[in-house]
């Protein structure tokens, strides 16, 4: 006869099994990133040699010498002010753009909101051909203000969808209040609606500087010289020219990752909604 | 009055339309008008020559076409191993069960890394002479199967494949997870005072249930694994001899490597349609699966 302490088994050893399988991944997905840190810490000389996790010496120096001789910090903060520009940027563009969207009408605003919509489903490979032929004849190529416009237009449609569809379904009372008081439409859109959107703003935000942080190719393509380069592109060309060393590289990598980890942590819950949602435009 | 008004409304959106159509449009016709033209992307002259361009791609181009199917390959392995994963992953997550959290935590930060990071790591651990699993294969004796993962023409774009399904099956998770929640307790209730069985309940009630996010799922993962490049860039570079190229690569080797523009608009081009096309056949599949 099956009892209660049989059910109780069964049900004991199932969470069992669920949760190694759990953490099995759940190490896989960490291991490596732990594998990264643990080879920063290590020496041209022990990094072939030491194959434990946990280094038998620390070399923090590698950090250092990553920061200034690898020229990390140079790139770190080309990244850091194009990923701020360009969510400051897109913040702005596409917040006016989709409050006008949702509460305004004028010629024109349905093929225009279709247009946005249309670059969001239409996949354009090697976009990067002519955008290349276009900086340079504006002559941008090769600057940062040509990277961060590049930027926002990718941001962009994806921005102006999140927004509108929040837009759409907040109160307007506020708003008319608002308007009966005297204010003007730009003062409404910057004192009640976009304070109103602070949720889908987060979105917004952590999505798009997660995007530009860890951009490559345009940037590969816009920059020449070295110090206007953001941090995924030096990341490459230092591989490519110190291919052994190891330990500078895998501190140059943790310098780029550590960052994005540390907002991801910290927004976790903006993430998943974002995921969620983007997943619904397509 | 009416028409300050009007004017009014336009600067809400002039500057996000100004930016759209340098951007976007401008790019946009001219892939399409590059597409017909030699150029070297110098040279003030451009040659017209028709459709010459896509001629080539389709009849001459074979590595742009092994480059198609290779992709193609890393796109199945997800689809599959990936899929399968995030599904089984957010399934194990959709119930009362300790660390619900800290497991959701941890499966979405390969996705939020970038490829650059991640193929760098990976190349590390995947070297082969000084690499981490090497040094484990023959830690258990394993040390015959042994071998440079990357530079071995057998092996390269498994590996390159995997890596990727690595740093992809979090999107699935979280998207499978969020769908698997929307399923009413009911039912699963329902089902078990019908008599069903745990297993049959899966198989009757939440197989069913999802199949359209697994349609989405799907999309989502053929749209984005086979215009993925850049992890490729930072494993293998596309190498050995060609064998983990995939279409945007050689895009951008036509363009940067042999000064082609004209052809390197045209392959963006042909490979654009490409995609539609799949995603426009793997849509009308969802709609007849969401009918049943």
């Amino acid at each position: 006869m099956k009892t209660a302490l049989y059910y109780r088994t069964k049900r004991i050893g199932i969470n069992v099994i669920i949760h190694i399988f759990l953490l099995t991944v759940a190490v896989t997905c960490v291991f490596p990133l732990a594998w990264m840190v643990s080879s920063s810490l290590k020496t041209q000389e022990t990094i072939f040699k030491d194959t434990s996790l946990i280094p038998s010496e620390v070399h923090f120096e590698n950090y250092y010498l990553a920061w200034k001789e690898g020229g990390f910090g140079r790139y770190f903060l080309n990244s850091l002010l194009y990923t701020v520009s360009v969510v400051f940027g897109i913040v702005i563009v596409s917040s006016l753009a989709a409050y006008a969207f949702s509460r305004f009408r004028f010629p024109g605003k349905n093929i225009l909101f279709a247009m946005f919509m249309a670059a969001m489903m239409i996949p354009i490979p090697g976009s990067f051909v002519p955008l290349y032929v276009l900086l340079n004849k504006l002559h941008l190529r090769n600057t940062s203000l040509g990277y961060i416009l590049c930027m926002i237009n990718v941001g962009l449609s994806t921005s102006i969808f999140l927004l509108k569809t929040f837009f759409d379904k907040m109160p307007k009372e506020l708003e008319d209040a608002a308007r009966i008081d005297g204010c003007s439409k730009l003062g409404i859109w910057w004192n009640v609606a976009l304070p109103l959107a602070k949720p889908v703003l987060a979105v917004v935000i952590v999505f798009n500087a997660l995007n530009v942080w860890n951009e490559y190719v345009l940037a590969l393509i816009i920059f020449d010289s070295k110090p206007l380069m953001p941090l995924q592109v030096a990341l490459m060309t230092f591989q490519g020219e110190f291919i052994t060393r190891y330990p500078l590289l895998m501190a140059g990598l943790t310098i780029t990752a550590l960052p994005i980890i540390i907002v991801y942590i910290l927004m976790q819950k903006y993430i998943v909604k974002g995921v969620t949602a983007g997943a619904v435009v397509g | 009055m009416r028409i300050r008004d009007t004017l009014e409304n336009y600067v809400f959106v002039l500057p996000a339309v100004v930016i759209f159509s340098v951007f976007y449009i401008i790019p946009f016709v001219w892939v399409v008008q590059l597409g017909l033209y030699e150029w070297d992307g110098i040279l003030p002259t451009k040659i017209f020559v028709g459709l010459r361009n896509f001629h080539e791609i389709v009849f001459q181009d074979k590595i742009w076409w092994q480059s198609m199917w290779q992709a193609g390959y890393i796109t199945l392995i997800a689809l599959t191993l990936q899929n399968a994963l995030a599904f089984l992953l957010a399934w194990a997550c959709d119930r009362e069960i300790r660390l619900k959290n800290f497991y959701r935590l941890i499966f979405f930060i390969p996705p939020v890394l970038s490829e650059v990071v991640v193929g760098l790591v990976w190349q590390w651990i995947l070297d082969g002479h000084y690499g981490l699993l090497n040094h484990w294969l023959s830690a258990i004796g394993l040390g015959g199967l042994a071998r440079n993962w990357l530079a071995d023409p057998a092996t390269a774009l498994t590996a390159v494949a995997v890596v990727h399904s690595w740093k992809g099956f979090g999107w699935g998770f979280l998207i499978f997870l969020a769908g698997l929640q929307t399923i009413p307790k009911e039912l699963y209730e329902a089902a078990r005072v019908d008599g069903a069985n745990a297993w049959s309940s899966f198989t009757r009630v939440t197989i069913p249930l999802m199949i359209p996010v697994a349609m989405l799922v799907g999309i989502l993962t053929v749209l984005g694994t086979m215009q993925a490049f850049v992890l490729i860039i930072a494993m293998t570079g596309g190498g050995p001899a060609y064998h983990t190229q995939v279409p945007v690569l050689r895009i951008l080797a036509a363009m940067r490597g042999s000064s082609r523009f004209g052809y390197a608009c045209a392959q963006g081009i042909t490979f654009g349609i490409i995609l539609m096309a799949i995603s426009f056949i793997q849509y009308r599949f969802s709609r007849k699966a969401r009918q049943v």
